[in-house]
């Protein structure tokens, strides 16, 4: 579970087929297959046929759920290797989009910014988007002093991949850089930083 | 009155000092000898004589110092001055109310002239004399908010006014107390104040955002805020903080009274007349504790203040190493005698 009280961060308020959606496009990644099979449960399997669903496995790769998500049957099913192509493919949908396409986004919180970062982009507003997180609580992080973004931070403070320094990571969330905040936890004393501590597991 | 410009900096030899005038027209942010947060605003209207409130877009004699300081911020990180795309029409309503009230208030300094959509700007101790057309961002040599804020003292947010809330949507943003503008742009309200403790669970925010969403053009508001910094350093910035917070071990019972500086943010809000945006000035102003402790009557108060604050507010405005350092030299100045209402010297 995320922890609560970040007044920043968007909250991730779970799937929801909208019955009333023309199409609806599902960008999906690792534990968050789970998140769409589940609502398949709760409303049927009608919506499918006008269901178009990207999914990268990254963490969840043995679990295969990529092979779940296919046996369902939508209307387009298409799996990533990595997050690059996804985001490419992505866009593309995104082009092609017409009126009355609801957006659905449910994994990793790292994954879920950089897909509604995308989508805002497109000019899409962030409220009409259903997202959910599933699987590890790990963060994207941006070093405030470089700039530089760090992802799957699992623990406070942690090393900026790109500057080195040792960030503290803040609960300040931006949903413009899909990232929280990462600030030199030594700045006063350098050396002084406290070993890390496993905080998003 | 023509004010004399020092020449001082903010930065590496650290000359800022106050003249004796601008001590005592230090807006001290304490009116009473505790502190805690709450919606502390009120009209912004002309106030005494003398003091900041005296203009409403106040000039002081840091001015050409602090605007070479934002200058040599800018060069190194373009970052701190950010305007989203559908800022412009608030960003040439920023630059037409800096320029009207400076012109106003300080004739002997600026000179504004307006003939139709042609301008003619006048800023003599910068010396800058621009003709422009007004509503033109191609006429100008910076877009128009960063034009007219590398100008006029104070860091500035553009605010932008929809769905019953307000988005950080542009800024120009070098003197901050330890946020960062490039992170914040584009949130709302309750977003960019969200690492602020205690105050949300006592509903100030709430009520502020509530006020805000009602201001109304022409009748501005204000209130202080404050904090504490090391040297009379403007840009402690997050994205630097890595090379001002050493400063923080720096400080000895020995050179406290010099090095420890009350930060003060005048911060004042204006609806604007064409984009319905709110401009948000945030005002520095810097004293150190042995400047301040030259009237008698802040000597007296501020280590009551100090005394009496909650811990997360000490923590949250970086005051924990320090503190005791700064009671321990501020106690001499405090003799039990009673203190008057209100911010202003006896």
């Amino acid at each position: 579970m995320l922890v609560a009280g970040i007044k920043s961060r968007p909250e991730y308020k779970g799937l929801d087929v909208d019955p009333h959606a023309k199409r609806h496009l599902f960008a999906l990644e690792g534990e968050g297959a789970a998140a769409l099979i589940d609502q398949v449960g709760i409303k049927g399997k009608e919506f499918l046929s006008k269901s178009e669903i990207l999914y990268l496995p990254a963490g969840s790769a043995p679990k295969d759920y990529g092979t779940s998500l296919s046996a369902l049957g939508p209307d387009s099913f298409w799996q990533a290797p990595t997050l690059q192509p996804l985001l490419f493919r992505f866009r593309a949908c995104l082009d092609l989009a017409r009126m009355g396409t609801r957006l659905y986004i449910a994994g990793t919180e790292g994954f879920i910014g950089q897909i509604m970062q995308v989508a805002m982009e497109y000019g899409i507003d962030y409220n009409s988007i259903h997202t959910e997180h599933r699987g590890s609580t790990a963060r994207r992080v941006q070093c405030v002093h470089c700039k530089g973004i760090t992802d799957n931070v699992t623990t406070s403070p942690f090393a900026c991949t790109h500057c080195g320094l040792p960030l503290l990571v803040r609960d300040h969330y931006s949903r413009r850089l899909g990232a929280f905040q990462g600030v030199n936890i030594d700045a006063e004393e350098p050396g002084t930083a406290p070993a890390p501590e496993e905080m998003f597991p | 009155m023509t004010i004399t410009f020092r020449n001082e900096t903010f930065r590496d030899d650290f000359t800022f000092r106050n003249s004796l005038y601008n001590i005592r027209r230090f807006p001290f942010p304490f009116d009473r000898d505790e502190y805690m947060y709450s919606v502390n605003m009120e009209p912004h209207v002309r106030g005494k004589k003398d003091s900041v409130f005296e203009n409403l877009i106040d000039v002081d004699e840091h001015y050409v110092a602090e605007m070479h300081d934002r200058a040599l911020v800018l060069k190194e990180d373009p970052l701190r001055c950010q305007a989203l795309p559908h800022m412009m029409a608030a960003q040439w309503d920023t630059l037409e109310l800096l320029m009207e009230h400076q012109a106003q208030d300080y004739p002997e300094h600026f000179t504004l002239t307006k003939n139709g959509d042609r301008w003619r700007w006048i800023n003599r101790p910068m010396g800058i004399d621009d003709t422009f057309t007004f509503g033109d961002p191609s006429t100008l040599p910076y877009p128009p908010m960063e034009y007219i804020t590398r100008q006029a003292q104070g860091d500035f947010c553009i605010v932008d006014q929809r769905d019953n809330n307000l988005w950080m949507d542009a800024g120009m943003v070098t003197t901050q107390a330890d946020w960062s503008l490039d992170f914040d742009i584009g949130m709302n309200f309750m977003e960019w104040h969200g690492p602020v403790p205690l105050a949300h669970q006592i509903g100030v925010f709430d009520r502020a955002l509530k006020f805000l969403l009602n201001l109304q053009q022409g009748k501005p508001t204000r209130r202080l805020n404050w904090t504490m910094t090391v040297n009379p350093r403007l840009d402690t910035s997050p994205e630097n903080y890595h090379k001002w917070g050493p400063d923080r071990t720096t400080v000895t019972p020995e050179n406290v009274g010099e090095k420890m500086h009350l930060r003060v943010e005048l911060q004042s809000l204006w609806r604007l007349p064409r984009s319905n945006a709110i401009l948000f000035v945030i005002r520095c102003y810097l004293i150190s504790f042995n400047e301040l402790v030259t009237v008698p009557k802040w000597g007296r108060r501020l280590p009551r203040v100090l005394k009496s604050l909650p811990p997360e507010i000490v923590d949250y405005k970086g005051l924990s190493r320090n503190r005791p350092i700064m009671l321990d030299w501020l106690a001499k100045y405090d003799d039990g005698a009673p203190t008057s209402a209100g911010i202003f010297p006896d």
